[in-house]
């Protein structure tokens, strides 16, 4: 049958801040050519549909799944765009092949993040037009209300926050696709400047340019094409309300019921023992203890203990962010979600190299859209 | 079920609801700027403009020349083998006759956009539905004489005016033969 | 495979400005869509959405914005986009919801306001282009169309006074839909050739309107379907296929992506001979000469000769091969994404024999819908039977 769904090859380029050398197009094209020689398939011939994630305004382009086959092999086939970050697209290709539709699946994401000169006006046209827009303020706002009331209501403190920061970045030291790999303190990090105070600047992603490929088979053809398939045991997506005014500020119920649609799928019932290792959402170092409270891999308000105590670090009992997340490695845009499944997968097939994990089956990776959004995906990986 | 429904939701508004202030709104204009990477391909096809040549690719495994030049040729997922340059001359594969700009001002002599298959670029035949075509204007011509199939040549900016841009080549006329 | 059902559908009327927001649109279709099945949104476990590019909102994200009026609070929820073909899509993306096991009650709507962007839609358009090798040539987005409609009619020798018939007998249809814009029960082929030129061929009467509107349906696997319908409408083919985007390196006479898309889909309904098996025909009519070119594209005409359909009268309503009895987007109005979702739901009540003064006579069994978009590129087809 078609249930199990597995990732038999993944390509990547870019993962800088500027890649002035290549256009998007042959961006894409360089991390497409690496996944289809990984998984052993011609996208001519083998790939049965292409599944892309993108916004037009990031792209600047109005209708932008129009320029999306060419560089993927994809011309004249079932080629479609989901506005959706990269675990939505992977849920997407994920759907198609338990149809029994398609056998292969490929799922495309990108970011020229480098090429937009108005990113913070951009992302503030995701605000209400009329009831948040007109007060023109920074969208970044958003992560700073959510990370006021967040501390607030659970009792973690900003030094659990610029934690974060210094572990996510020190881990990104044993990446090579990482831009911001740093030994920092946690003074160094609380008394970067503010940007949405409480939120600080480096607590914040930086964005990156960089594009992740991934190739995805059902059950018999993943076992014909590789003998290291890793398997998406699970994947699960929600949104909670776009509005400002009526939103759950402190806890992530849309996360929450992500998680759960992921676990119920891979049977997963306590995910702090079941799974070995998270790539989960730091685009604000606050976000990730709040995402690890909201997957339920502590109770409420416990992750920045936790966090203090060594458990999430490379050599910890639960490590997070092992590739160092967004903040070590920058933020892809629309392809945020994809570049943490990579990284899953890397670590499931014990190629990630001097930031490997051992002895790991079971990975979790989660998505958030970004302010001012409350729309997350959820993955579990196995291999 | 619409036979069933008595009534539909959706209230029109009219001009006159704008007119007279009966209907609110807010006006936001967007601010949305681009400094996009030409990359490699693209930036040979820039480049070439501005010395006045037009650039093709060349994919040996379809045998195919086509414009703008890319690094990837899309049917067969193989690289370009080499750019071709092409002559500024071609054959009006299509056109038409616009009466209004891009953002819908009504103008009394036509724009004429029209693709335009380039000489020594690939063409249409019972194999083959790839043909070596680009997007732009005719003019120094009468309206009603362009016919599909007409011969044409690019007229360029001076060449210390052109930028590398697709407006270096300023239009194409017809070619007197 | 599962077998998935359509089993419920609500429209808004297709006006050139609505009162109402782009979240009140969607809500007030979704809204109808589950009082036709008697559902609540607690009955639905996911909400597909979709709308046609941000730029005519201009809001970022568009989908997340509009996702709690299409009733996604705590709801998966996803948005897929494939330019003009989105409306067809959606149903498509519901298919695939459920289809894939994964969901058994899903609700699809598809919303646009075009209204919002000032102060004309179409200069929205300017962005779909190449950044490189065509925006800088200023080119509004009538070219591509009349660029397109002038390589047809001439290598067939088609005339514009027959393709005008199509717009004709579109917009009369629409006079019997409650929802229409320009519905136009007395309009003559002489209103057409006399209306504006905009960029010859086109002409005013040639082109839909743009609008402001929403569509939503209610998806459902087969053993819930059967238990809250005895009239299920099933889709029995999907279909979808995107062309290059390098649009002038290949032929705009012929859409091989809507034969394509065509193609997957009869394979999928195990149709082998289209113009016997298919009884009414909803393909996407933005332009008069589009609907000829996707009813070649689907097989249900030979290349150049879709005209004969409407001059033989095999078209008409009451005729062998209705095509766009709704009144289609020339006669029901066009936006974008809603106006494909509307095929979808105009098939739906012509199937249930619930399509009032629309009704096709002969209880049709089966239908196609098609959808089109991007730069003359991407075919999406349904087929639907019950």
């Amino acid at each position: 049958m078609n249930e199990r769904v597995a990732i038999v090859g993944v390509g990547w380029a870019g993962f800088r801040p500027k890649t002035p050398d290549l256009s998007y197009k042959e961006m894409i094209y360089q991390a497409a050519v690496r996944a289809y020689h990984d998984a052993k398939v011609d996208p001519r011939t083998d790939v049965d549909s292409f599944v892309t994630v993108a916004e037009d305004f990031h792209e600047g382009t109005s209708i932008a799944d129009e320029y999306t086959p060419d560089q993927l092999g994809a011309v004249m086939k079932p080629m479609q765009t989901i506005t959706g970050d990269g675990l939505h697209g992977l849920a997407t290709a994920v759907m198609l092949v338990r149809t029994g539709l398609c056998r292969i699946v490929v799922v495309e994401g990108h970011s020229k993040a480098s090429n937009i000169l108005t990113l913070d006006s951009i992302t503030a046209y995701a605000q209400d037009p009329v009831l948040n827009r007109p007060l023109r303020l920074n969208t970044h706002m958003v992560a700073g209300l959510e990370m006021n009331r967040y501390l607030h209501e659970s009792g973690t403190d900003e030094e659990a926050c610029a934690a974060v920061v210094v572990k996510n970045r020190r881990n990104a030291l044993r990446n090579p696709l990482t831009s911001f790999g740093a030994d920092l303190t946690l003074d160094e990090v609380l008394a970067g400047p503010p940007l949405a105070w409480p939120l600080g600047v480096h607590q914040t992603a930086r964005p990156v340019d960089g594009a992740v490929v991934m190739v995805l088979a059902n059950e018999q053809v993943a076992r014909s094409l590789t003998d290291r398939p890793i398997w998406i045991a699970g994947i699960g997506w929600c949104n909670d309300t776009p509005s400002l005014e009526s939103r759950s500020w402190a806890t992530l119920p849309y996360l929450e019921q992500a998680a759960h649609m992921a676990y119920r799928q891979a049977g997963i019932r306590t995910p702090f023992e079941e799974i070995d290792f998270a790539e989960i959402d730091d685009t604000y170092a606050y976000k990730e203890l709040q995402s690890i409270e909201a997957l339920g891999l502590c109770g409420f308000g416990e992750a920045g203990a936790l966090l203090k105590e060594g458990v999430f670090d490379l050599d910890g009992a639960f490590p997070v962010n092992a590739s160092g997340g967004s903040l070590g490695a920058g933020h892809l845009l629309d392809a945020t979600g994809l570049h943490r499944a990579l990284e899953a997968v890397l670590q499931l097939r014990g190629e990630a190299g001097a930031h490997q994990l051992e002895d790991v089956q079971v990975a979790l990776v989660q998505s958030w859209r970004g302010v001012p959004t409350t729309s997350g995906a959820v993955a579990v990986l196995t291999n | 079920m619409t036979s069933r429904f008595k009534s539909f939701p959706g209230t029109s508004l009219s001009e006159e609801d704008f007119a007279q202030g009966e209907v609110l709104f807010v006006h936001d204009a967007l601010k949305a700027e681009y400094a996009r990477d030409t990359g490699v391909g693209i930036g040979a096809y820039l480049a070439g403009l501005r010395r006045g040549v037009i650039l093709g690719s060349y994919c040996s495994h379809c045998r195919k020349t086509v414009v703008p030049p890319r690094v990837v040729c899309e049917w067969c997922f193989r690289p370009m083998s080499e750019y071709v340059p092409l002559r500024d001359t071609g054959v009006v594969n299509t056109f038409s006759l616009c009466y209004v700009t891009w953002d819908v001002q009504r103008i009394s002599q036509p724009e004429i956009p029209a693709v335009i298959v380039l000489d020594g670029a690939s063409t249409l035949s019972e194999t083959s539905v790839v043909m070596g075509g680009i997007l732009h204007k005719l003019s120094e011509v009468d309206p009603k004489a362009v016919r599909i199939g007409m011969r044409v040549r690019a007229v360029w900016k001076p060449p210390e005016e052109r930028q590398g841009a697709i407006t270096d080549i300023l239009y194409f006329k017809p070619i007197e033969e | 495979m599962r077998k998935v059902a359509v089993i419920g559908a609500g429209m808004t009327k297709f006006v050139r400005r609505a009162l109402e927001t782009p979240k009140e649109l969607a809500w007030e279709a979704a809204k109808m869509a589950l009082e036709s099945c008697e559902l609540t949104m607690k009955d639905i476990d996911a909400v597909c959405f979709g709308t046609a590019p941000d730029a005519f909102d201009g809001v970022h994200m568009n989908g997340e914005y509009v996702s709690d009026g299409a009733g996604a609070w705590r709801k998966p929820f996803m948005r897929a986009f494939v330019g003009g073909g989105t409306g067809v899509f959606s149903s498509i993306q519901g298919w695939y919801h459920v289809a894939s096991g994964m969901f058994d009650v899903v609700l699809v709507v598809a919303e646009e306001k075009m209204s919002s962007f000032y102060p004309h839609a179409q200069a929205a358009f300017l962005t779909i282009f190449d950044n490189f090798t065509e925006r800088p040539l200023k080119p509004n987005l009538l070219w591509i169309f009349a660029l397109e409609m002038n390589r047809y009619m001439t290598t067939y020798g088609l005339k514009k006074e027959d393709i005008a018939r199509v717009a004709v007998q579109h917009k009369r249809n629409a006079a019997d839909h409650p929802c229409a814009m320009l519905g136009e029960p007395n309009i003559t082929v002489e209103d057409v050739l006399n209306s504006e030129v905009l960029a010859w061929p086109v002409q005013r009467l040639d082109v839909s309107p743009i609008s402001d509107g929403a569509v939503a349906i209610v998806m459902a696997a087969e053993h819930v379907a059967k238990r809250l319908t005895d009239k299920p409408v099933w889709i029995e083919g999907v279909g979808w296929n995107l062309d290059t985007a390098y649009w002038t390196n290949r032929d705009l006479v012929y859409p091989r992506y809507v034969e394509y898309a065509a193609r997957m889909a009869y394979e999928m309904a195990g149709i082998k001979e289209p113009r016997k098996e298919i009884h009414i025909a909803e393909p996407y009519d933005p332009f008069d000469y589009k609907v000829l070119h996707h009813l070649e594209g689907l097989q249900l005409a030979d290349r150049g000769k879709a005209i004969e359909l409407y001059l033989d009268g095999t078209a008409a309503r009451d005729g062998n091969l209705p095509v766009c009895p709704s009144g289609g987007l020339l006669g029901v109005g066009n936006p974008i994404a809603a106006a494909g979702l509307m095929k979808i739901a105009e098939l739906f009540w012509q199937l249930r024999g619930e399509a009032g003064a629309r009704q096709v006579p002969g209880n049709p069994r089966r239908g196609v819908a098609q959808a089109w978009g991007d730069l003359m590129q991407i075919g999406t087809v349904v087929v639907m039977g019950r």
